[in-house]
């Protein structure tokens, strides 16, 4: 089985959220990159893949020479291979062009990404992938179970879970649950080392379609202090979620 | 040129994000100088749009889209779009509409832009304010194709009702057979859902073990609120991996949440940030968490929230 891991090179959570050039640009400025966290447990997913069914599993981006880091990250964890796009990565649409063509090219059977990123919160790319490549998909994806060329996975549905089966070719959006948090794989000092030899290559866009731009960023209000109440006067409380907040 | 929303039902009856989207996509349609409708799938009571502002409802009537699979749902929606010449399709931000969103974009042709809770100001450039960096920032996203698919966030725009009455046509999109077929579901019946409660009340380490959750369900049940937790507690298996809400488990964008014995931490934080109004309880004052929130008490959850109990049954009787 050839697995292709979609990669999202993120600020990490903790990361002060900032904007420069007149608030159209996020500002990189000091800020530490991850791989996105949904991302993570999809690697972790295909890992075991590798390991118990011989599965060759490969990374990609799309984005510039600053997403490296992040894919040499993913190499460490144990991908073969990194694939970067090398296009600043415009939107959601374009992105998901970009690696439905390599994904196609590539003769991949399943394509693994995260349901969302905690950057841009577009939540779209694995969903895009998939109808551009003519593949099946399965969205919230906490379970994931292949033999041949069948597959059954669990979804995280509204007020519960669904198992589902489909064949390939198949594009996940995976999260949480695809793996435990517990089984997450870091990357370990021989991983890291192996990881420089790996190969890591560049390929040219085909510059596929933008439908749309982020043009603005705003910084939400600064919050006001928080309105205490004694423990003594919980009366007090619900009279303001009723009368002020209106929210019971 | 015209709105279409896809208005989601669960047995039959509307579910509140279908008058979410109704509201919204019929504002935009007054905006845009043009007619808004919906597209509805066994929906009873079809018509009962129109008090929102939509003019028409295309119903599927059609057992073999009882169950939701997005492909399927997807390709009904683009008929949809297209018979009605639909340059802007309004959806919710449910976890099915989320599914079927990059696969509709695509048969369009279209940009999509999730989490959005405003109207365009402009609708040439029809650029939208969303929810972004999960929820530390808002983006500005101009959707410059032909076609535009519009994400609502739960609880952004509101519902404005408009006493009108909307025409019902049937409408019978293909129905063959999605790539992924569902085996089998298993889901709480009757429990109001994270996705759907207006209010939720969560629990975390502070509450000491899962011996103590009855407080927390019981005050859920007084509020008609859905029940959650933090990752730690779901972690530990206290509660079940669907009540984790935060930056890996289920956002949370109700009116109010109730944060008891929680010290939020970032990724909790960044999780249910979407929701309105948060209230916290905790013994620590300088738990983090009172930084974010709207109303806190700083006392011990098991003398506050039983007092809380009793006082809300109380206002709650007396209507």
């Amino acid at each position: 089985m050839k697995i292709l891991v979609c990669i999202s090179h993120v600020p990490d959570t903790t990361s002060k959220i900032n904007f420069a050039e007149g608030d159209t640009k996020f500002d990189a400025n000091g800020v530490q990159f991850v791989i996105n966290p949904n991302d993570e447990f999809g690697l972790t997913r295909a890992m075991w893949f590798k390991e118990k069914q011989g599965a060759s599993v490969d990374v990609i981006n799309v984005g510039g020479a600053e997403t490296e880091p992040t894919l040499r990250k993913a190499l460490a964890i144990g991908a073969d291979k990194a694939i970067r796009v090398n296009t600043e990565a415009k939107d959601g649409y374009q992105v998901a062009g970009e690696l439905a063509k390599v994904a196609q090219d590539g003769g991949y059977d399943l394509i693994i990404g995260g349901r969302e990123s905690i950057d841009y919160n577009g939540g779209m790319v694995p969903g895009m992938v998939a109808a551009m490549m003519g593949a099946s998909f399965i969205n919230n994806c906490i379970g994931l179970e292949v033999d041949g060329s069948s597959v059954t996975a669990s979804r995280e549905i509204d007020g519960g879970k669904e198992s589902v089966s489909t064949s390939f070719p198949l594009v996940v959006g995976g999260q949480k649950g695809i793996v435990d948090e517990s089984d997450l794989r870091i990357p370990n000092m021989r991983g890291i080392m192996m990881a420089r030899q790996k190969p890591l290559e560049v390929v040219e866009p085909s510059g596929t379609a933008v439908k749309s731009a982020s043009v603005q960023f705003e910084k939400p209000a600064p919050k006001g202090a928080v309105k205490l109440v004694d423990p003594e006067n919980l009366d007090e409380l619900i009279s303001l979620l009723h009368n002020e907040a209106k929210v019971i | 040129m015209s709105v279409l929303v896809y208005t989601e039902s669960e047995q039959g009856k509307y579910k509140k994000s279908a008058f979410e989207v109704a509201s919204y996509g019929s504002a935009l349609a007054e905006k845009m100088g043009t007619g808004v409708s919906a597209v509805a799938f066994n929906a009873e009571d079809a018509g009962a749009l129109g008090n929102y502002g939509v003019g028409k409802v295309l119903q599927v009537s059609d057992a073999s889209f009882e169950s939701f699979t997005a492909a399927k749902y997807a390709k009904a929606i683009a008929a949809a779009a297209k018979q009605e010449n639909a340059t802007v399709v309004v959806l919710s931000s449910s976890a099915n509409s989320k599914y079927l969103a990059p696969l509709l974009a695509v048969e369009l042709e279209a940009g999509y832009a999730s989490n959005v809770i405003a109207l365009p100001d402009d609708v040439s450039n029809f650029k939208v304010k969303r929810n972004a960096f999960t929820n530390k920032a808002y983006a500005f996203t101009s959707i410059s194709s032909d076609i535009k698919l519009v994400g609502v966030s739960n609880n952004s725009f509101g519902v404005t009702e408009k006493g009108g009455s909307a025409t019902v046509e049937p409408f019978a999109p293909d129905a063959s057979a999605d790539g992924v077929s569902v085996d089998g579901q298993d889901k709480a019946a009757g429990k109001v859902t994270i996705a759907d409660a207006d209010i939720v009340v969560s629990g975390g380490r502070g509450l000491k073990g899962p011996e103590n959750w009855n407080m927390v369900e019981e005050l859920a049940d007084v509020l008609g609120a859905a029940t959650a937790c933090s990752k730690p507690v779901s972690d530990m298996g206290w509660r079940p991996h669907s009540e984790h809400v935060g930056q890996t488990g289920k956002p949370v964008a109700s009116n109010l949440y109730i944060a008891i014995g929680i010290s939020g931490a970032i990724q909790h934080l960044a999780g249910i940030n979407a929701s309105k109004v948060k209230v916290v309880i905790n013994t620590d004052p300088e738990a983090p968490f009172f930084k974010a929130a709207d109303y806190g008490v700083v006392g011990d959850a098991f003398t506050v929230v039983p007092q809380l109990i009793e006082k809300l049954k109380a206002f709650k009787a007396a209507g």
